[in-house]
């Protein structure tokens, strides 16, 4: 035993631990701000575990994704609405937790068998170190390319979603059926948020 | 993965310390691997002293230019020009009562502060003060502090919710905002330089510039890229005009509100440490790192010295050392000047400067970068 493989096994040992009981944490605590913290703690050692196997650009890029943008914009939204109030009672709670967690412990047999008796290559392939940064991008930009775009796509989609969600100014009858708009929707009710629909209507998507 | 430990404080091929380091102790009679763990804590120690002492200056530099600026004298009788002040001011917290509030979440409210300092003291593994003089040069450099800075807003959204007080949630939402919008042209700025030098390695930034001195510098080639890199930095800072989070005047003091003692100084720690990382890194990515103004092996040459030579390779390892550190002090002291001239911006301000004018022009910038290089191979990176 060198001292880097017993630092591996130690390190192994210890992220698997965070990890299993991260998860855990995240499902099973009934305090939904402890949750995404224990997120942010499982996101971590899921990218320390990229790092044990090489893949430090991935654990980067896990790290700055995952715990530097998906969790900090969900502690965001649990902080902005976070009212605390009692849950009313809800029938059958026990019932509905056996089920749930006869459906999990399911799940979990069905990949540990998976597990056992899939032949895995061991040892794995030679990892590439830090040249591996280098052949992501040729990937993405060659044989993975379509996906990549698909991607891009997807992502200009949300955001242009968000900039018409974000925007104020409503037309008051809907632009292409010309009927009322739901009035339901529009958050404030004291103020002007409402545009008659004038010219402005053929004007919709150059604002946009 | 952990096989080899890349060595700190060679200076050049020539003088390796790791190995007469290890190869003494070995003569000793310790085993390799003994001596091998022995030396391991060594760089990592030296770096975090080095973080400490900085943030020491640092402070005695805020102290000694706010009074200039203002027309007073400063610290003066605590030591020779008041240089024992910030130690002072240190011990003073640390003696401080650990105040923890009744009503708080104890957990969080301790865990917060560690979340914010241990990120930025990570991030001084890719600073490189020389050639080999770095703690660790991996290969994802400069996106391996992009991706730990974005671990910070997590701990400054946990101190602020743990307090259980209301300007402490505000400050820690405004901080959480304030860091995301800022990270996209920040990372984008510094994408453009990492083009032109087709490498992530603070090592290999550095070398890009180092063919003609002060001419071949990144500030030159990327002068738009480094406005945006030291805005957003001072932004990431949350140093004024930036310093939004935790505006007195409307919020007390942000989510440190409620923070006393050490828990408060790791906070205080932490914001310069992260300071005088920010400086350095403007250093190594746009001002040439540990080049000199003029290129040492001219010198050298000019003074008929080979640059092999131990003693001629000690002599270029300090100037390099002293240069870095000079840089990023003068980006310091400019920093320090900005946060006692300017006035604060107000959040929709901040926030229309992040999305509406830095992240097209630091696109802009990107886009121009790459046409250029495919341009001119020759100036902006093959």
């Amino acid at each position: 035993m060198t001292i880097a493989s017993v630092t591996q096994l130690v390190c192994f040992i210890a992220l698997s631990l965070t990890l299993v009981l991260g998860s855990l944490g995240v499902v099973l605590l009934p305090n939904i701000v402890y949750s995404a913290f224990l997120l942010a703690g499982v996101f971590l050692s899921v990218a320390g575990l990229y790092l044990l196997l090489n893949a430090s650009f991935v654990a980067a890029a896990q790290v700055l994704v995952y715990v530097g943008a998906v969790n900090v914009l969900i502690l965001f939204a649990i902080m902005l609405v976070n009212k605390k109030e009692a849950m009313a009672e809800i029938p059958g709670l026990l019932l509905r937790r056996v089920l749930s967690g006869a459906v999990c412990l399911g799940l979990f047999l069905l990949i540990l068998r998976v597990d056992l008796t899939t032949p895995w290559a061991v040892p794995g392939p030679i990892p590439l170190g830090d040249d591996s940064t280098v052949l992501i991008g040729i990937h993405l930009f060659s044989d993975y390319l379509l996906p990549f775009e698909l991607a891009s796509v997807l992502l200009l989609m949300a955001m242009i979603g968000a900039i018409v969600l974000a925007r104020r100014d409503v037309f008051s009858s809907d632009v292409i059926t010309g009927e009322a708009a739901d009035q339901g929707l529009i958050e404030k009710e004291r103020t002007p948020l409402l545009l008659e629909s004038t010219a402005g209507e053929t004007n919709l998507l150059e604002k946009v | 993965m952990i096989t080899s430990w890349p060595d700190l404080a060679v200076v050049g091929p020539g003088i390796d310390l790791q190995s007469s380091f290890t190869s003494t102790l070995e003569g000793f009679g310790l085993s390799q691997g003994t001596a091998y763990l022995l030396w391991l804590p060594l760089p990592m120690l030296l770096v975090l002293v080095a973080a400490v002492i900085g943030v020491l200056v640092n402070v005695w530099l805020e102290r000694k230019i706010s009074a200039a600026v203002q027309q007073r004298i400063g610290p003066e009788y605590a030591g020779a020009l008041g240089v024992l002040q910030p130690m002072a001011d240190g011990l003073k917290l640390l003696f401080k009562e650990d105040v923890i509030p009744n009503r708080a979440d104890g957990l969080l409210f301790t865990l917060g502060p560690v979340l914010v300092l241990v990120p930025v003291i990570l991030s001084w593994l890719v600073v490189p003060f020389g050639q080999n003089l770095l703690i660790s040069d991996v290969g994802i450099g400069v996106f391996l502090w992009i991706a730990l800075s974005s671990i910070q807003p997590i701990g400054l959204l946990m101190s602020g919710y743990a307090s259980n007080n209301k300007y402490s949630l505000l400050g820690g939402l405004r901080a959480a905002a304030q860091s995301i919008s800022y990270e996209i042209p920040l990372a984008l700025a510094v994408l453009a330089v990492v083009m032109m030098s087709n490498s992530l390695s603070t090592v290999d930034i550095v070398n890009q510039q180092s063919g003609a001195g002060i001419l071949s510098w990144n500030i030159w080639r990327q002068p738009v890229g480094f406005l945006i890199f030291w805005i957003c930095a001072l932004a990431e800072c949350e140093r004024l005009p930036f310093d939004l989070p935790e505006a007195e005047e409307e919020l007390v003091a942000g989510y440190q509100t409620e923070y006393a003692g050490m828990k408060f100084a790791l906070f205080y720690l932490g914001s310069y440490i992260n300071l005088v990382l920010s400086a350095l890194l403007v250093a190594v990515l746009y001002l040439g790192g540990w080049g000199f103004p003029f290129p040492v092996e001219w010198l050298a040459a000019a003074l008929g010295q080979s640059v092999d030579a131990p003693l001629v390779q000690v002599i270029t390892g300090s100037l390099g050392i002293v240069m870095t550190v000079l840089k990023a002090y003068l980006l310091v002291f400019i920093a320090i000047l900005l946060r006692w001239t300017l006035p604060r911006v107000r959040i929709d301000q901040l926030l229309d400067l992040g999305w509406k004018f830095l992240l097209p022009i630091a696109l802009v910038n990107l886009l121009v970068t790459a046409a250029l290089k495919l341009a001119f191979p020759a100036f902006f990176g093959g």
